[in-house]
């Protein structure tokens, strides 16, 4: 399977990485050089000798995500800090690339219902959140 | 008219400012506690605080009967995350939406978010207008409609010179709309006779630009 991670943060880079591990083709997609420490801390050979990709570059711009691999990719997951950024290019993914396989990361719980509603997949880390206080406090998410 | 505006930045300022002075009902959002209480000072009430790409924000301001959503903050992923809720969730009929980066343009058109308003873009159309180095000038597109009004200046050699416009033999999907000529302009006749230099406004349907600058350039070079 053909991953690209748009978005090395702790979350992107994590998920990058385990994928690797997996034996998966991964591709990761960041404007910020420096994110590439993310991908090679804690590891025995650097994110590139290791088998990964790398790309500097905006995910808006459709030259950085080409460059990024996307033509080829099996999945697309969507992980800046910036909902509406992800909300925004995981659709470009699913229209424009028709990525098979789509995931975004909206920490806005009402954002990120209404787009699944839509038939994005997204996934809410403040919903989890949320659901794991309760459950703390109460034995049963509401 | 009730108009949400989003972003209350020079553009979106002076726009609730306009829509208020012609007696529009307005609510300006602004996510900047520091901006919105600057703009509050003139405004008062029709602005409100908050961050509107979320949805209690949006509908705090009373999307559900808004008339018109005009998005027109420095971000385009927020304005083209405002325009698609406002049309899509909140079935809001009319939507703008400025583009900062004329390279995301081609995003606002995969989403449905029309029209998209680019400032790059519209100084470009008017440097067309001001030097006419083409001959075509683009004065509208409809793009929902797909319509679209060019200008063109005859040359001295064109073809059509001296030429009644019912023999021209335009293509299917073109009419000429209007001739500017020595300075006014008249709504042409199907014997109206096409003289150099003026110039003359066509409704087209899209795509039919390259077929019809050949009738009014010189021998026909386009």
């Amino acid at each position: 399977m053909f991953v690209l991670v748009v978005g090395a943060g702790r979350v992107g880079s994590a998920v990058a990485k385990r994928a690797l591990a997996e034996g998966h083709e991964v591709s990761v997609l960041d404007e910020d050089p420096l994110s590439h420490e993310r991908l090679d801390a804690g590891q025995p050979r650097s994110w590139e000798d290791a088998g990964g990709q790398f790309t500097v570059g905006t995910a808006l711009e459709i030259e950085a995500l080409t460059a990024a691999g996307i033509d080829g990719a099996d999945v697309f997951i969507a992980s800046t800090d910036g909902d509406n950024t992800n909300l925004i290019i995981a659709q470009i993914a699913q229209r424009q690339f028709q990525v098979p396989k789509v995931l975004a990361r909206v920490m806005d719980p009402a954002r990120a219902a209404w787009y699944g509603e839509q038939g994005l997949q997204t996934i809410s880390p403040t919903q989890h959140a949320i659901e794991m206080f309760e459950l703390a406090l109460y034995g049963t998410a509401a | 008219m009730y108009v949400i505006v989003v972003g209350a930045g020079k553009v979106g300022w002076n726009l609730a400012r306009e829509l208020l002075a012609k007696d529009h009902e307005v609510t300006l959002i602004e996510c900047s506690r520091q901006r919105y209480l600057v703009v509050e000072d003139e405004l008062e009430h029709a602005v409100q605080y908050g961050d509107a790409t979320e949805l209690w924000v949006l509908e705090r301001a009373g999307i559900q009967r808004a008339d018109l959503v005009i998005a027109v903050t420095g971000d385009d992923e927020d304005n083209m995350l405002v325009c698609q809720v406002a049309k899509e969730k909140y079935l809001c009929d009319r939507i703008i939406a400025r583009v900062n980066n004329p390279r995301n343009l081609p995003h606002f058109k995969l989403l449905g978010i029309q029209p998209a308003v680019s400032a790059t873009d519209l100084i470009l159309r008017l440097i067309e207008h001001e030097v006419p180095r083409y001959g075509l000038v683009h004065l509208l597109a409809l793009e929902e409609e797909r319509l679209e009004i060019i200008e063109l200046e005859v040359s001295t050699d064109a073809q059509v010179v001296g030429r009644r416009i019912t023999d021209i033999g335009l293509p299917e999907g073109s009419l000429i709309i209007s001739v500017l000529r020595d300075g006014s302009g008249f709504v042409p006749k199907a014997d109206t006779v096409i003289e150099a230099g003026d110039e003359v406004l066509l409704v087209l349907d899209p795509g039919l630009e390259d077929s019809i600058t050949g009738f009014f350039s010189p021998n026909g070079v386009s």
